[in-house]
């Protein structure tokens, strides 16, 4: 195969695999959605878990481990731990797996009160804790953030992790590649946009649909330097901007109070 | 092996033991059946319970999220329970678009879905890795199609995992003449693929089963094969409007599944392709119409295995019909003045008032029902969801329990390799479908 031709500078096929925990699946969906590019990627890594693909059981060790999912369970966090414990190097993909994603909207109730509201009376027969991040759990060496994944950045990753090449999830904000692509700016459309606040990575891929900025790939570390003058100049309450952040990124809650792995 | 099965003990187990799984417990003793269940036990995400406090112009955003495989139909189902409750009527054009968007979320779901069952299945291999190998053009043929839909849904919505166009109101980007020809294009590249793909139906075999049952779906009066619109229908005669969704689903708890169970005139539905096939066969795409008969499918079919080529069947309609929408639209044009810049609705483009709403709509698995109720500002006060493998689970076990009887002499591979092709068979979900499984045999 001529993909394999392509892969003569790593010695032997690493073994990956690839795990979900709670999630819609997307991730792992937009990975098939690379159509044939994804044989180029089959042809030059070694697939040894893929529930959708794979039957037999894999009980060495891992070269490459992707994670999509938050964690929302007990059982979900030991076979998290153990997975890590036999994996070298493990990349969360997705945005429930790296900042906790929708899921973590569970956390802004009380826990006990939502289980009960879906389930009633017998909600204690399944297990729930509140979500988590895979990096509040264990370690985390690559992060692919994103609801869903851009396929271009996996790839890049993906590359970089085979390497053992580092790979920086940009931080600077939405607005940077939204100005590039020379759309109007929502908040002169007159709606508000989280695009000043989250991460780039994207190609700012809901904007230039027309839609805002939900901020699933997660909180840049300074914000876009206009972003307080965005608040002040449209008369915007911080809370309803808390109140979007929190869509996706509710778990970062707990790393601002140290429970961060 | 026959008097092995005189007591026997299986246990199906999904290999993901996490997000979601489902288990065959089956149990034998002295050639009776004592049990044959199926249980679904999912870790609760509890979408429901987070939507609550949220806008109403955010649902579509966080329920397209609960399936990655079905994000399209479930922001379907969201806009229009959404639209109900607010009062929106969307336009002409919205509907038109809404329906080509529906019409790629099945061709997308379908070509996967029978792919990775069928192709494996015919061709005796656990899954469609080995195929890479042995039959590369096959596997070569099924990711050019799925990509082909991918890169049409890109255009229409943005994106075919978690869409960005498809909001309450209409649409936020319209398609330009170009786009519409590119997905001209695009879909009618396929054509020759999609050939293939009917030989490949042709010679699939399915085991020889039939319950009867009440087969669900939208139904209309008009002539058009209903997906988006409807009231619901059932083969036993029953029709009621979507407001009443809660009467033909009739959901209730069973502690050993966290799945709900639900049935409506008898003790269990069937709900999917098979059932649209039942109940609206007669209003399928003239093409469409003509694979069924080359297929050997007619109405009302009580084989649950048969829900496959009522696929296939779907994948011919669904082409058909979409290019038929993009044709007409690109000869009568699209009104632009229609694209709506909405957010959380800031500017008042659409007006707000408390309310009760309903959204059900044909997705590739069965009818999914989104029920919202806000309140005066448009937060959402109470939401309910009704996916359709929840619907299905009791006619999987009903299923079980008529057809392990007729198969109970042969060897326990075959019998487990069975039940598992009949779990398939209602598609329950793609991760829950289209991996192997990992057989238990306890005695």
């Amino acid at each position: 195969m001529k993909t394999e031709k392509k892969s003569v500078q790593i010695a032997a096929k690493p073994k990956v695999a690839f795990f979900d925990f709670a999630s819609c699946e997307g991730c792992q969906l937009q990975i098939t959605n690379l159509g044939e590019g994804l044989l180029d990627i089959l042809g030059a890594i070694d697939v040894v878990e893929f529930r959708e693909a794979i039957s037999e059981k894999w009980d060495k060790d891992y070269d490459v481990v992707l994670i999509e999912g938050s964690i929302g369970d007990h059982h979900a966090e030991e076979r998290l731990k153990k997975i890590r414990a036999r994996a070298k190097v493990l990349i969360a993909y997705g945005a429930c797996a790296c900042t906790g994603g929708v899921n973590g909207m569970k956390n802004s109730f009380e826990l006990d009160e939502i289980r009960a509201s879906v389930y009633g009376k017998d909600y204690k027969l399944f297990d729930s804790t509140a979500t988590k991040a895979v990096h509040q759990v264990v370690k985390v060496d690559y992060s692919i953030n994103g609801c869903p994944i851009y396929a271009p950045e996996l790839v890049e990753v993906l590359k970089c992790a085979l390497r053992g090449l580092p790979y920086t999830v940009p931080d600077n904000p939405v607005c940077s590649e939204c100005k590039l692509n020379e759309n109007v700016c929502m908040y002169e459309r007159g709606v508000s946009c989280l695009g000043p606040w989250t991460k780039a990575g994207c190609n700012s891929w809901c904007v230039n649909n027309g839609n805002i900025c939900y901020g699933c790939r997660g909180e840049v570390k300074n914000p876009a330097k206009n972003a307080n003058d965005v608040i002040s100049k449209y008369n915007l309450k911080p809370e309803l901007i808390k109140a979007k952040f929190d869509m996706y990124n509710k778990c970062k809650e707990a790393d601002n109070n140290g429970n961060r792995k | 092996m026959a008097t092995a099965n005189k007591n026997l003990d299986i246990k199906v187990e999904y290999l993901t033991r996490v997000e979601g799984h489902g288990n065959i417990v089956v149990n034998v003793k002295n050639g009776k059946v004592e049990k044959c269940e199926f249980h679904v036990v999912e870790t609760p995400r509890l979408f429901e319970g987070m939507l609550r406090g949220r806008s109403i112009f955010e649902a579509q955003h966080i329920t397209s999220r609960i399936c990655g495989i079905c994000s399209c139909g479930h922001s379907l189902a969201s806009i229009q329970a959404a639209e109900d409750a607010l009062g929106v009527v969307p336009t002409e054009q919205t509907i038109k678009l809404r329906k080509l968007l529906l019409d790629y979320e099945f061709l997308d779901s379908h070509i996967l879905h029978v792919y990775l069952l069928a192709a494996p299945d015919v061709l005796g291999v656990p899954s469609f890795i080995p195929l890479i190998k042995t039959h590369n053009a096959v596997v070569r043929r099924a990711l050019r199609m799925k990509k082909a839909v991918n890169d049409v849904c890109d255009i229409l919505v943005g994106r075919h995992i978690h869409p960005i166009t498809a909001v309450v109101g209409g649409w936020t980007k319209l398609p330009s003449k170009k786009d519409l020809d590119t997905q001209i294009k695009i879909l009618e590249e396929m054509a020759g693929d999609m050939g293939e793909t009917l030989k490949l139906a042709k010679v699939l075999k399915f085991p020889d089963f039939h319950r009867e049952t009440e087969y669900v779906a939208l139904v209309s009066d008009d002539g058009e094969y209903p997906l988006l619109m409807g009231d619901i229908g059932s083969t036993d005669g029953k029709r009621v409007s979507k407001k009443d969704y809660r009467k033909s689903t009739n959901e209730f708890i069973d502690p050993r599944s966290s799945a709900k169970f639900t049935k409506w005139s008898r003790d269990s539905l069937f709900v999917g392709a098979l059932a649209r096939f039942n109940l609206n066969a007669d209003k399928l795409h003239p093409k469409a119409k003509a694979v069924a008969k080359e297929l050997g499918l007619k109405p009302v079919c009580h084989n649950p295995f048969m829900n496959t080529v009522a696929q296939v069947i779907e994948i011919v309609h669904c082409y058909y019909h979409a290019l038929e929408i993009l044709k007409d639209l690109k000869k009568n044009g699209l009104d632009y003045s229609q694209q709506v810049t909405v957010g959380a609705n800031e500017k008042g483009a659409v007006p707000v008032r408390a309310g009760n709403g309903v959204g059900s709509v044909e997705v590739p698995r069965g009818i999914l029902h989104h029920n919202y109720e806000t309140d005066r500002a448009g937060m959402i006060k109470v939401a309910n969801c009704i996916i359709p493998t929840n619907q299905n689970v009791n006619n999987i076990e009903h299923d079980f329990a008529k057809f392990l009887p007729e198969i109970i002499t042969l060897p326990k591979e075959t019998i487990t390799l069975r039940l598992e092709m009949l779990v398939r068979a209602y598609d329950p979900c793609i991760s829950c479908s289209a991996h192997y499984l990992d057989v238990k045999f306890v005695d």
